[in-house]
């Protein structure tokens, strides 16, 4: 269960989309995600798919790897599809008792569905092609700008990163704490929402011990590294723009060139 | 009455990029009342293997008995299983929550379904064992020493009186003089009780000197099975897989230059000490 949360994660291949500088995936992530939230008609919908498509394949991650990531928001899809379609007014298709579906309901459940799953997808391929780290690093870069205003991007990518970094971790420990009480016959699955409640504190309090521990040893051990904000700070593997990544930039703006044209030229 | 595991297979995450086959083609016979060592570089599979006995992880394929019943059948009672085969984690004291010592204990017992007498009176046996005294019973687990704190989750598990205890890596990081003591207790409950005991350990002086069997790991199979003189005896062969015989065996192989005759079976100092003083004697004799 706990091994099939994918945000955040990362999954080991070679291929061009790994390869590509991270502020070029953030820019792709950026652009592709306002456009599939201007998505009107047809021809729109097909461009950002292929686009999709194009990435998915190029990135050599298993599609079902990816589109596990989208188990979670599941409820939140049903949700919305439900809503939309209940709660649209327009040309009626038919009604039983109070309940009335719209064709103008229909077509609007449908687009927000399809914009949800290419959000979440949109990031997965970014998350899932990015080392946690290498993301942080494009990020401090990207908004490198904003520390003439004083905002402190290192401290904040610092920050991510550690949290990113985490996640794993921590639930690999929650395998383990859940395992070393169920060896004791903890039961986690069965009961009424209260004794499922109750039945996670065995697994709850050791760890928060268990988190802030690490993160005490984590602090001690950047203190004796020296470590001491982002100030002179230089990088063992600054990022430098490819020719790949220039190639990466001009096809992101030739698809927002494309798109934009498709939205108000045609 | 034993542990029984057939052509065991299991395979992590098996179709994606983290793909690993953590155990292959697994046969074990655990008879009741042994005392077996289980050794294995780090990732040999030893820590998925345990965890196979008491059901935390479920085979890819392969059949595993206990007690001639199987144990993935239709209806069989993992809660039956798990308070019969006690597992006992690396690093045990990670897993205590409770406000004292002895509520922590109790957590067994009571999920067992027992009541709150008997957990009582089972969880003070079970700390007696491990040596807690009762001046600490109703201490917070968070505020005793890390030894100490080990031993309480090993009476946690203890509490449930398994008939089988599974324990990995009990003494790591803790002292010498604490490593003994745990040590000492669990081959007590092995002789005493006539539990069965599986200790999974690196220290090759702990094996040779507690176990009476020993299950040599290495990429998921089963390397070696034997006594501790068998499997130590071919220590060239256990170097390869990252291991080692204890440094007695290493002595009595270098004094075997200089003596031909004397026997190199001694895998502990006091075995040692023995087949010197015979060789010895015998040389008088002779």
């Amino acid at each position: 269960m706990i091994r099939d949360i994918t945000i955040g994660q990362y999954y080991p291949a070679n291929s061009i989309i790994h390869r590509l500088d991270p502020r070029v995936k953030l820019m792709g992530t950026l652009v592709f995600i306002i456009t599939v939230f201007m998505i009107q008609d047809m021809m729109e919908f097909i461009l950002a798919t292929a686009a999709l498509g194009i990435c998915i394949w190029l990135s050599k991650v298993p599609l079902r790897y990816m589109l596990k990531g989208l188990k979670v928001i599941f409820i939140i899809l049903i949700f919305t599809v439900l809503l939309n379609i209940l709660l649209t007014p327009g040309r009626e298709l038919f009604h039983f008792y109070f309940i009335r579906v719209t064709w103008e309901g229909i077509v609007l459940a449908a687009k927000t569905t399809m914009r949800l799953i290419y959000l979440i997808v949109g990031s997965t391929i970014m998350t899932l092609t990015t080392t946690p780290n290498h993301l942080t690093d494009g990020l401090e870069k990207a908004l490198s700008p904003l520390k003439k205003i004083h905002f402190p991007v290192h401290e904040l990518s610092m920050t991510m990163s550690i949290a990113l970094r985490f996640i794993p971790i921590l639930l690999e420990e929650t395998d383990k704490i859940m395992k070393a009480q169920q060896a004791r016959c903890a039961d986690f699955e069965s009961g009424n929402l209260i004794r499922r409640v109750k039945s996670l504190i065995p697994v709850l309090v050791p760890l928060f011990i268990s988190a802030i521990r690490r993160a005490n040893d984590l602090a001690m051990a950047m203190e004796a590294r020296c470590y001491h904000g982002g100030a002179g700070r230089t990088k063992m593997k600054p990022l430098i723009y490819e020719r790949r990544d220039k190639a990466g930039y001009f096809i992101i703006f030739a698809y927002l060139a494309l798109w934009i044209v498709l939205k108000f030229v045609l | 009455m034993s542990i029984k595991i057939e052509h065991v297979n299991y395979i992590y995450s098996p179709d994606n990029a983290f793909r690993k086959q953590a155990l292959k083609d697994v046969s074990l016979e655990i008879k009741d009342g042994e005392f077996i060592g289980l050794i294995g570089h780090t990732g040999s599979g030893k820590s998925t293997l345990i965890q196979h006995l008491n059901g935390l992880v479920r085979a890819t394929d392969g059949k595993i008995y206990y007690n001639g019943e199987n144990i993935y059948q239709e209806g069989y009672s993992m809660t039956k299983l798990r308070s019969h085969v006690g597992l006992v984690f690396q690093y045990p004291e990670h897993q205590l929550f409770e406000m004292t010592v002895l509520k922590d204990v109790c957590f067994g017992p009571k999920n067992l379904g027992l009541d709150e007498a008997v957990c009582q009176e089972r969880a003070k046996k079970a700390l007696s064992i491990v040596g807690i005294k009762e001046k600490d019973y109703e201490k917070s687990p968070f505020e005793l020493s890390g030894g100490q704190k080990r031993r309480v989750a090993i009476a946690g598990v203890l509490a449930m009186e398994p008939e089988v205890l599974i324990l990995d890596e009990p003494t790591a990081g803790l002292d010498p003089k604490g490593r003994n003591d745990i040590l000492d207790q669990i081959a007590k409950l092995h002789k005493e009780m006539g539990i069965t005991v599986i200790l999974v350990s690196h220290s090759m002086e702990d094996v040779a000197k507690y176990v009476d069997r020993i299950i040599a790991m290495n990429r998921g199979s089963v390397y070696m099975d034997g006594t501790p003189a068998e499997v130590f005896e071919r220590y060239t062969e256990l170097e390869k897989i990252g291991l080692a015989a204890p440094q007695v065996t290493y002595f009595m192989h270098g004094l075997q230059e200089y003596f031909p005759d004397i026997s190199v079976k001694a895998t502990t100092v006091e075995e040692a000490k023995k087949a010197i003083c015979d060789y010895f004697r015998e040389g008088a004799d002779r």
